[in-house]
């Protein structure tokens, strides 16, 4: 006998339910998904097996344009978002404008993307900051050029949307990652053997924080492969990608068209699948030329005079963009009178804001609603599987993160249509019960990968402490462990809150146009192109994630002002 | 109060790392030394009724005659402390000692200020554990052990994080009251001076007299 036993109480059951929460809305959506995609869909009548629905979906004149554009983008997206990644870790790390770069991503990561693509745009349009700012002088516009900018054919824009965004997120993922592979370490014996910054990084480190980044990589490419609301903005429209006709076809009025729907939903799995694929190939046999590299000794010195300056080249653009974006929403909210090419508007006015304020605070109630719900279930669920972990003295299971990312790696446009068409049946599409499970579906994840790693460094001497001197496992649980963790679980809550804030896809489809919050109204106006009415929603959109990590970073403080040992 | 070791053994993957009978009288220090990873620290472990899941456990452990070994550390009231003094963070110095202090307990303020002013720490229950010396840090969870009324004591190195001065100090403040209390106490540690210090008999994990 190594211990006495001790009855693990209520957590014991968390783990498995939270599985069930996760991949129980996946699995049903896939298979509400594939039943329709082969004509079986007994509410509309199909109760036969038949090809029907992929023939139509292959008469559609789009199809090859959006599987290229899905493939492109999120390769592309990804490629380049892990290598902006990758560059200003190995090449800054360690320096005063790293440590900048780290502060930046906390709220960078509470952006939702259509803000963040809604500044971009903002920018870069051909009647954007960057043209006005070259104009005339340097252009000889006098008005807009007529330039296919946003909603470029090839996606490029797209990608830049996209990009903006998950590179922060891939470095929060890197730098989580650098602690648990001893990168100080390995960097040391590299670089007292004559290696330079980046080379040294790159074969010593490299291998392996990718092996512990490989599922949050994998994430942003099934992301940007089937994006809906990035893509509406930013992306192209005759015709959009997959992912955006699956979803017009859904919302269409002749309900034979979701069973197209279906059929392309399948199609875009398989295509996030296979490209997933291709991508794993590519990484084994980036791995084996480059232990031939690493082997080779070569030192690289070189490398860093020219990594340096290009990584905070970079980084600066990338994060200019974003506030210069958001800047412009700003701004643009509130302008009366602005010309062609003036840099600033000739007059202000307060108007849309008074025109929108009964709507948007509709608009915040219901998001706040949905958020606080689905975050403090998705705390609950996370805060019992990490105990029942801790009670039943398991190490980590590998199994249980993998399902943990399951949401993360099926694309929502997949899923979620069957999920919809479930909801139907039962009676529960529009209701904001659906909203937030299929909200908790994405939540989770998040607070899972923000609260796991500072979870398991608590040290568990204060448990043993604790028990002898007679607590038992709640009250360590409750007295002790939680409170010491107050940092860790407020900003996993901000993070799940903002998560919550970002869904499109899931409150359009499960709240059937009756749930509106602020992201779905805001990305509803996105076709309609009112700069000064996207500028309201876009800013009230990214203000309210903000405000809550604020107060989720000053929590500790205010709960526990006299104790500087609850501030680190 | 007395705490028997009948026929400890502590085995990793079949492999024995501690194998020890003992008897501790009330007040008695026994001190058990050896090189680091010989298994001392894994024997309080045991002990408390924290011992890894790749470590396997025979013998008992009685407490007063009341065979304790199959207790939840919360149900033996044995009381430890570490070489590090793991202050709550998020609790005061009097929020630490009230933690300990037994629900029902009347007069709790009282108690509190008393342990304080026992260690030495009149007025101190506002202070936060942050701001304490380590020496003051140590007194804390030696009172906050106290208060919990243990019936046996156990020590993993608890002064080896101290300098020279406050370790005589600090040596002669747990062994007095623990002593003053009746306690049976086990302490683990590589430094001779704190063996010479308790004045018991000192053993290794294989129950071998040590000489000093």
């Amino acid at each position: 006998m190594a211990r006495p036993l001790r009855s693990a109480g209520w957590v014991r059951p968390v783990p498995a339910l939270t599985v069930l929460l996760l991949a129980g809305p996946v699995a049903a959506g896939l298979a509400g998904a594939l039943l329709p995609a082969f004509g079986w869909m007994p509410a509309l009548g199909g109760n036969a097996l038949s090809l029907d629905p992929w023939r139509r979906l292959a008469e559609w004149p789009g199809l090859v344009a959006a599987v290229r554009l899905s493939v492109v983008t999120g390769l592309g997206a990804t490629a380049i978002s892990l290598a902006i990644t990758l560059l200003i870790v190995a090449a800054l790390q360690g320096t005063r404008a790293f440590a900048l770069v780290t502060r930046a991503l906390a709220p960078l990561l509470s952006l939702p993307h259509a803000a963040a693509a809604f500044g971009l745009a903002f920018l870069i349009a051909p009647s954007g900051w960057v043209a006005r700012a070259v104009s005339p002088w340097a252009t000889g516009w006098e008005r807009p050029p007529d330039l296919l900018i946003l909603g470029d054919p090839a996606g490029l824009s797209l990608i830049a949307g996209l990009v903006v965004k998950e590179v922060p997120f891939l470095l929060l993922m890197t730098l989580a990652a650098l602690g648990q592979v001893s990168a100080a370490q390995r960097m040391t014996v590299a670089r007292s053997l004559g290696y330079g910054r980046v080379t040294g990084w790159v074969k010593t480190v490299l291998p392996a924080v990718y092996a512990q980044i490989r599922l949050p990589v994998y994430a942003v490419l099934a992301y940007s492969m089937s994006v809906v609301d990035v893509a509406l903005i930013l992306g192209p429209t005759r015709p959009p990608t997959l992912a955006v006709q699956i979803v017009d076809w859904m919302g269409q009025r002749d309900l034979s068209l979701r069973l197209v729907a279906a059929a392309g939903a399948v199609l875009q799995l398989a295509l996030v699948l296979g490209t997933l694929a291709l991508w794993h190939g590519a990484e084994r046999g980036l791995a084996r030329l480059g232990q031939g590299w690493a082997a080779g000794g070569g030192r690289g010195r070189g490398v860093d005079k020219v990594a340096r300056p290009l990584a905070l080249g970079v980084a600066g653009l990338a994060g200019a963009a974003v506030l210069l974006g958001l800047a412009g929403l700003a701004l643009w909210s509130v302008a009366g009178l602005w010309r062609f090419p003036d840099l600033w508007p000739a007059s202000f006015s307060a108007r849309h804001w008074q025109g929108q304020s009964r709507g948007v605070l509709d608009a915040v109630r219901t998001t706040a609603l949905v958020g606080v719900l689905a975050t403090a279930l998705a705390l609950a669920l996370v805060i019992g599987a990490l105990e029942a972990e801790f009670r039943a003295r398991a190490r980590p299971s590998r199994r249980f993160t993998a399902l943990v990312y399951l949401p993360l790696l099926v694309p929502q446009v997949a899923f979620l249509p069957g999920l919809t068409t479930l909801a139907l049946i039962v009676g529960l599409d529009g209701q904001v019960v659906a909203v937030t499970v299929a909200h908790l579906v994405f939540v989770l994840p998040y607070v899972y990968l923000a609260l796991a790693d500072p979870w398991r460094a608590w040290d568990t001497r204060c448990a043993t402490i604790a028990h002898s001197l007679g607590a038992g496992p709640g009250r360590v649980l409750w007295a002790v462990r939680l409170p010491m963790l107050t940092r860790a679980l407020a900003i996993a809550a901000a993070i799940g809150f903002a998560t919550s804030v970002a869904q499109y896809l899931p409150t359009l489809l499960l709240g059937a146009g009756r749930v509106e919050t602020l992201t779905t109204e805001a990305v509803a106006l996105a076709a309609g192109g009112n700069r000064r009415l996207i500028g309201v929603w876009a800013v009230m959109q990214m203000l309210l994630p903000l405000v809550v990590f604020v107060g989720a970073l000053a929590l500790p403080a205010l709960l526990f002002p006299r104790l500087k040992g609850m501030r680190a | 109060m007395t705490l028997e070791l009948d026929r400890i053994a502590i085995t990793r993957a079949g492999a024995p790392l501690v194998a020890l009978s003992a008897h501790i009288a009330p007040g008695e220090v026994l001190t058990l030394m050896g090189p680091s990873g010989c298994g001392k620290s894994t024997l309080l472990a045991a002990l408390i009724g924290a011992l890894p899941d790749a470590f396997a456990l025979s013998g008992r452990v009685r407490l007063n005659g009341q065979d304790i070994t199959a207790l939840p550390t919360e149900a033996r009231r044995i009381g430890i402390l570490f070489q590090d003094a793991v202050l709550f963070p998020h609790l005061s110095v009097g929020g630490n000692l009230g933690f300990a202090l037994p629900r029902q307990t009347p007069d709790r303020a009282a108690r509190i200020e008393a342990a304080l002013a026992d260690a030495g720490l009149n007025g101190m229950a506002e202070r936060d554990p942050a701001t304490l010396s380590g020496g003051q840090r140590a007194r804390v969870a030696l009172m906050r052990t106290l208060l919990a009324e243990p019936r046996a004591l156990l020590l993993d190195e608890p002064f080896s994080k101290l300098d020279a001065a406050r370790r005589a100090q600090m040596r002669s403040f747990v062994f007095d009251r623990a002593r003053a209390k009746g306690l049976p106490v086990l302490m683990v540690t590589h430094d001779p001076d704190d063996a010479r210090a308790a004045g018991g008999a000192v053993v290794d994990v294989r129950g071998a007299p040590v000489s000093l």
